[in-house]
């Protein structure tokens, strides 16, 4: 198996939804270890109902999962973790308004232990238009969007389905290849954000997957290049959010797949794992037929 | 017995307006009881007359307006500068002129190290001015194979590591991908890392294992040796975390009877929300002492125009780089702002791009009417690219600016072939427009950046001359009796501290600095070699010759 943690950061500017989304996915941990990393614990990252504890550094949430703040040291904050025990099983960074999270997710590139496992940028759908053209914002708000893997745009509900549709049309030109998802209250299925678990080293088709998205696992895997089938299945039009599984080569080695929009990491394994991989898109959006002739080689 | 002293010396250039120069100044328990004529102050009475400087002219103590205890902390490190720059011991040491000079230099000092296994760390590495050369691991190898070894650039946000560091901090793989990670043909790192995240992970391995925004013990007692060599009696930390541990020490440090300088460290906004940071702030002030000047807030909006990460208004950089970073979030300042100017705390807010300073102008005014305060004294820091209709909104505002005099002499070449261009390369720190315009003014060294000595502080914002020698920027010169009063009462009245320090006149603190010669009568392109044989901080006597 993978050792390496999955590390989802998490941007975009103040009040596009990050906290909300964050206290939804503790809420729906369901017995997953998520280690938040914020800056500062200002303004209650947390909601209060989930604390079980806090000392300065660290807030012990219901279910296992915990909340550092890291102030200007990420890295070290990072470093400090995955000597922390029980070892996270996701560690979600919720980067500061003005940070760029492109930027932030290079710093994992180089860390040991860690693996990026998505950008994540939120937008609010209200405001985001007009941030994008603000005297002192805008090439930030830009800049954050077209680092991200997976575009969130947040607070449907308070506008009009044309508005929502037309903001997510002018995300979709700000960041052609990011995967846009809309949201109101950030109520999305975990994962859709933290990547896919694997429970038994096998991707599970979740139960989670009912509000609006589909999960769909794929076991009938011909031998393949691992690397060519995971920009086909990344980059194919294929409406796939994120996707993650096993797959053999012709020589017989196993690889393991991981899709986040357009970022795709390919690992060797030593594995006896069944081939099988599952995808997630929006209902109706995964074009299933096309998958699965791919997966046929 | 008598506690008056009363000094003579060959002239006292006092910079109170009502008499600028004296014979005398007579002292009593640490404060200045009067400067004048030996027969004014002798009518105070009984009084010992000390002429060791009869031959020295007196000034009121420096004050440093920003700066950082790093500078002393740094000199527990080998200097690899290409300037030639004194040490706390008031060695000389000479410029490094080529990789080839900085890597003797490290196999010297690697040499003399017992423990095989200690890492060995320099600094002030700028290759700016050697072509830009690159510095890999290959030639850092040549020092040392066996132990890690670290250079720090002079910008701070970059280091050149050898094999043996990148080892060690498990970075010895090919085909990593960070843009702050330069690979070489062969697919492994170069040795250079960019960025203080990508740095981080080696730093311990390498000697720079402390946060560098936090002063330590012997740093701080290093910085202070800096400060009695060049007449600097008052300085700040600009910014510190100031967690426990550090203020603690840091209260014992310079409670200790021949500490010679007064601290100001100002707490880095980062970490806290603005809330907590406000509280944590109040409970400080309340700890202050003379020697260790607490309650003050040190915001960071942009980052630096040589990294090309400050925040330009149109037309950018000259060299079309991308426009800068923001360090704080608009609403974030203002809340600060607001809640500042409502408990009574003094915030200086570092902006080196106009793009920031005007962000800072534009939220401080509405902060200002809600939490009226004529007094508050916020000042912005470095500045360097203001316009006068920026200069002349901060004299409305009632903000300081505290202008980089000394970083035009280091970059403003640099500055007028890439970064900003010769338009305004050429107004950059514009210390006369900041004076014409009414704003209070200092100026500064941002030691370690730049060395600190407030007379070559002076003389840059005097003279206005580039590292190659040309001088950029005729118009925004000014004179010396102008940068003699930035370099005291300008940067006390930044501070709050006017009223104490800045000037020898009755009441004040018996602050000297202690010259061999007078700078308002010397030529102005020698201002920065007049010696300094030390000062007097508190009326306790330091000469550098002795520390």
């Amino acid at each position: 198996m993978n050792q390496e943690i999955p590390v989802i950061v998490i941007g975009g500017y103040l009040g596009a939804g990050k906290t909300t989304l964050v206290n939804h996915l503790l809420r729906n941990a369901d017995g997953c270890r998520i280690a938040i990393l914020v800056n500062e614990f200002g303004d209650l990252p947390i909601d209060s109902d989930l604390i079980e504890a806090q000392d300065d550094e660290m807030i012990a949430i219901s279910g296992g999962c915990i909340c550092c703040s890291f102030g200007s040291d990420m890295t070290s904050a990072l470093i400090k973790l995955s000597s922390h025990n029980p070892v996270p099983n996701y560690v979600v960074i919720e980067a500061s308004g003005v940070a760029m999270p492109g930027a932030v997710a290079d710093n994992i590139s180089f860390l040991e232990g860690f693996s990026l496992a998505g950008v994540v940028v939120l937008a609010d759908s209200e405001c985001i238009q007009a941030q994008a053209v603000d005297e002192y914002l805008g090439d930030t708000i830009l800049r954050q969007l077209s680092g991200a893997d997976l575009i969130v745009q947040t607070k449907i509900d308070l506008i009009s389905p044309q508005m929502v549709s037309n903001v997510c049309s002018w995300l979709t030109s700000v960041n052609p290849k990011a995967q846009i998802v809309a949201t109101a209250q950030g109520k999305l299925p975990p994962e859709v954000i933290l990547g896919v678990e694997m429970v038994a080293g096998q991707p599970q088709s979740s139960g989670h997957a009912d509000a609006g998205y589909d999960s769909t696992v794929f076991t009938e895997i011909a031998p393949c290049d691992p690397d060519c089938l995971a920009k086909e299945l990344a980059t194919g039009g294929l409406g796939i959010i994120r996707s993650k599984g096993f797959v053999t080569d012709y020589a017989g080695q196993k690889w393991l797949i991981q899709i986040v929009g357009e970022r795709y990491d390919v690992t060797p394994m030593v594995s006896s794992e069944q081939d099988g991989m599952v995808c997630i898109g929006r209902k109706g959006a995964l074009d299933l037929g096309a998958i699965g002739v791919i997966f046929a080689g | 017995m008598s506690n008056t002293t009363i000094f003579s010396a060959k002239k006292i250039i006092t910079m109170n307006s009502s008499r600028p120069e004296a014979s005398h100044v007579a002292v009593r328990d640490g404060l200045i009881l009067g400067a004048g004529s030996l027969e004014e102050l002798a009518t105070w009475g009984e009084y010992t007359l000390d002429a060791r400087f009869v031959d020295k002219v007196l000034m009121p103590g420096f004050v440093e307006g920003h700066a950082h205890t790093m500078e002393g902390s740094l000199w527990t490190k080998v200097y690899c500068g290409w300037f030639d720059r004194a040490d706390p011991n008031g060695k000389l040491w000479t410029g490094a002129k080529s990789v080839d000079a900085v890597i003797e230099r490290l196999q010297e000092a690697e040499t003399v190290l017992e423990d095989p296994t200690a890492p060995l760390s320099g600094w002030q590495l700028d290759p700016i001015y050697m072509d830009n050369t690159t510095v890999t691991r290959a030639d850092l190898d040549r020092v040392s194979t066996t132990r890690a070894v670290g250079v720090l650039h002079a910008s701070g946000h970059i280091m050149n590591v050898n094999t043996k560091a990148l080892e060690l901090a498990g970075m010895l793989k090919p085909g990593l991908n960070h843009p702050g990670i330069p690979l070489g043909a062969d697919g492994f790192p170069t040795g250079e890392l960019k960025g203080p995240e990508v740095m981080t992970p080696v730093g311990p391995f390498v000697g720079y294992e402390r946060s560098m925004l936090d002063a330590d013990e012997a740093g701080l007692r290093n910085f202070a040796k800096l400060c009695v060599r060049t007449g600097t009696t008052t300085i700040t930390d600009l910014a510190s975390r100031m967690d426990e541990k550090t203020v603690d020490m840091m209260l014992r440090v310079t409670g200790e009877p021949n500490y010679p300088v007064r601290l100001m460290p100002f707490r880095f906004f980062m970490g806290l929300s603005a809330k907590e940071l406000i509280a944590a702030v109040l409970a400080l002030k309340e700890r202050t002492t003379d020697r260790l000047r607490m309650g003050q807030i040190k915001i960071i909006v942009d980052g630096s125009i040589q990294g090309f990460s400050a925040r330009l208004r149109w037309p950018g950089y000259h060299n079309d780089a991308p426009n800068g970073l923001w360090y704080i979030a608009p609403e974030h300042l203002s809340e600060l702002l607001h809640l500042a100017l409502e408990a009574g705390l003094q915030v200086h807010t570092h902006t080196n791009g106009d793009q920031a300073t005007q962000l800072v102008l534009e939220k401080l005014a509405p902060a200002l009417q809600k939490h009226p305060n004529p007094n508050h004294r916020f000042t912005l820091q470095h500045c360097q690219l203001a316009d006068s209709a920026q200069f002349r909104t901060a004299a409305k505002l009632g903000m300081c600016v505290n202008l980089f005099a000394n970083h035009h002499f280091y970059w403003g070449d640099e500055h007028y072939a890439l970064t900003v261009g010769p338009d305004r390369a050429t107004r950059m720190n514009a210390c006369r427009t900041a004076l014409d315009s009414g704003v209070p003014m200092a100026i500064h060294s941002d030691a370690p950046v730049t060395p600190l000595g407030p007379l070559f502080t002076a003389w840059a914002a005097v003279n206005r001359i580039t590292a190659s020698g040309r001088v950029q920027g005729e118009e925004e010169r000014i004179q010396v009796h102008e940068a003699l009063w930035a370099i005291t009462m300008g940067a006390a009245y930044t501070l709050h501290l006017d009223g104490e320090i800045g000037s020898i006149e009755t009441g004040k603190k018996a602050d000297f600095a202690v010259l061999d010669a007078d700078p308002t009568v010397c030529d102005p392109i020698l201002l920065k070699d007049i010696g300094v044989w030390g000062t007097v901080q508190g009326g306790r006597i330091f000469p550098a010759s002795n520390l």
